[in-house]
């Protein structure tokens, strides 16, 4: 502070409330990461989805027709991808967003010794990353009986051969899901868990008074609406983990395209197209849809929980 | 009788709570299991690994995976103390730069009044659904274009940017009473020494979450060397487990695979344990408004 020169206090405080020379200074480490790193990839992958580009010559233009294709020729989207998706997502996106706002509001509930113990059994999956654990559901779900889910199940009698979980195309992408749902007690979860013991008590006890009768009317009409902007984080960050993981399914096979398809998710079709085949231009095409899709998430989010001023 | 109202962060523990521990039991057992699993896997000598049916549990713990793991990477040509160091140097530049950025921008964002600070926060706002896989094909070509591939660079400018970051320690700088940043300035201090003196002391508990955040992405991160890593001696830790994760089939190979998993899992875990407070201090401001 001895830095400081003397000058008249009206002046320092009126030269900050206008255009602040500092605040540049400040942002601009960050900004420029953030256009590099994230605006421009998105404003190429939007470019590039309008073009043919193999990655060696330079793109040609070719309007709609990535687009177009996506949507007429190519089935392997329309009839696998897509629905594959959408119902990983259900689950994944929606259900685990639900169980994670029911974990948080029982552990809620808990004193905090075993509320902090429950609540790093939750959150402790999702550090490592789906993809980094694959090895580890790959040894569970094994083909013969040594794996540890065949053994158990053939113990209780209720399968007599082994199943080969990883190449069943029946079995794949509910696999897929469980391991993603497992993952998926992340940083939303523990923003509502914090949202929920941060509400102020007196509302409890005065809802109470007011004639709410159990636990379920408490949950809608107290605790959501107290804890709207945690919720609404919490939906930001469940679309985030949810789509971020979508490569679980290739990492447990170990081949992308997943076997016939059938955990084949809108991640691994761009992953698909853009470095194994080096179709830039449709693979950007997919991402953009995406990009979509997640927008689309996070604005119904944002409906449903923005605060109304 | 009248309902009471439940008891949202109770200060002692009491029997109602036992029904609701029962509750959630099984998916605690369920997210558990595969943890603990690890753990035993990793410690489980050769005999144990091939024990038909398999046991859960390990009964003779010893090293073997991990002296394993040491000898494969031997025979493949790069030490694994490369793969370390690079893991270190990338993870530790990443979080302290990220730390950084966050800080400042946060800060400003915050507390500095200029011309289109509310549209910068509505694009931070809308940039925490971001994710990264979506641009991976042209974030490569960014990287391309910038010569950065086979560069140090590559792995930690592009995690850099983290609009979760900046949005929560953004959210605890809120907190921070306009007040005692004005004393200072009537003091005659400028924002660089308030940024210094006034808002890192204290939002500590933001940092420290910043930190395990940053952490958590850059530590397992596969892709940075998956994509723009040509050459083994530049990629990192994670890539390497990875690598043994799904190139070993055998039972053998599964040991040594699991003790990787383990040395990966790890630090992420101790991490959280000591800045558990802290995490959820910082997620008591964290919701969007």
């Amino acid at each position: 502070m001895s830095k400081a020169e003397p000058k008249g206090k009206k002046n320092q405080i009126s030269k900050r409330e206008a255009s602040n020379p500092a605040a540049l200074v400040f942002l601009a480490p960050y900004l420029i990461l953030f256009v590099v790193f994230i605006i421009v990839p998105m404003v190429i992958a939007i470019g590039l989805s309008f073009t043919n580009f193999n990655t060696i010559e330079f793109p040609t233009f070719a309007g709609f027709l990535n687009y177009i294709n996506l949507i007429t020729q190519d089935e392997i989207f329309m009839q696998n991808v897509l629905p594959n998706t959408v119902v990983y997502v259900i689950i994944v996106g929606i259900g685990g967003y639900l169980l994670s706002f029911l974990l948080a509001w029982v552990l809620a509930q808990l004193s905090s010794v075993p509320r902090t113990i429950l609540a790093l059994i939750f959150y402790s999956p999702s550090m490592t990353s789906g993809v980094a654990m694959a090895v580890l559901w790959k040894i569970i779900f094994t083909g013969d009986q040594t794996g540890y889910l065949n053994s158990i199940l053939m113990n209780l009698g209720i399968i007599n051969e082994p199943i080969i979980w990883l190449t069943n195309t029946t079995y794949l992408l509910p696999i897929v899901i469980i391991v993603a749902l497992w993952s998926s007690m992340g940083v939303g979860f523990l923003s509502m868990l914090a949202g929920i013991l941060n509400a102020d008590e007196e509302l409890y006890e005065a809802g109470a008074i007011d004639g709410i009768k159990n636990r379920f009317q408490e949950m809608i009409y107290i605790t959501i609406p107290t804890m709207k902007p945690q919720m609404l984080f919490g939906a930001v960050m469940a679309v985030v983990n949810t789509f971020s993981n979508g490569a679980i399914g290739v990492s447990l096979t170990g081949a992308n395209p997943t076997p016939g398809y059938a955990a084949q998710l809108i991640v691994n079709h761009i992953e698909d197209y853009g470095f194994i085949r080096y179709e830039m231009g449709y693979a950007a095409a997919v991402s953009v849809v995406l990009l979509a899709i997640i927008w689309l998430f996070s604005t119904m989010a944002k409906k449903l929980f923005a605060e109304k001023d | 009788m009248a309902y009471k109202g439940s008891n949202i962060n109770p200060r002692k523990f009491e029997r109602g709570q036992i029904k609701l521990i029962v509750a959630v039991a099984p998916l605690a057992l369920f997210m558990l299991l595969p943890i603990i699993y690890i753990f035993c896997h990793a410690f489980k000598p050769m005999e144990e690994l091939f024990a038909f049916p398999p046991k859960f549990f390990v009964r003779n713990p010893t090293l073997d995976n991990f002296r394993g793991l040491m000898k494969a990477s031997q025979t493949s040509g790069i030490p694994l103390s490369r793969y370390a160091f690079n893991s270190l140097v990338v993870t530790a530049a990443d979080v302290i730069c990220s730390i950084l950025l966050s800080s400042m921008a946060g800060y400003a964002l915050s507390k500095l009044r200029f011309k289109g600070k509310n549209t910068l926060l509505e694009i931070n706002n809308a940039a925490l659904m971001f994710v990264p896989v979506a641009v991976m094909i042209p974030r490569y070509l960014v990287i391309d274009a910038l010569g950065m591939t086979n560069n140090y660079l590559a792995h930690i400018l592009p995690l850099l940017a983290m609009p979760v970051n900046l949005f929560l320690v953004k959210q605890f700088i809120d907190q921070i009473p306009d007040a005692l940043i004005d004393a200072a300035y009537m003091d005659g201090a400028t924002e660089y020494v308030v940024y210094r003196k006034i808002i890192i002391p204290m939002i500590k508990p933001a940092i420290a979450t910043s930190a395990i955040l940053a952490f958590q992405q850059v530590w397992t991160n596969v892709e940075s060397s998956n994509l723009y890593m040509n050459e083994d001696g530049l990629r990192t830790l994670a890539f390497y487990m990875n690598t043994l994760a799904s190139a070993n089939n055998t039972v053998a190979g599964q040991g040594i695979a699991a003790a990787a998993t383990l040395i990966m899992f790890i630090p992420n875990l101790v991490v959280f344990i000591f800045c558990q407070k802290s995490i959820m201090n910082t997620m008591a401001h964290s919701g969007i408004k």
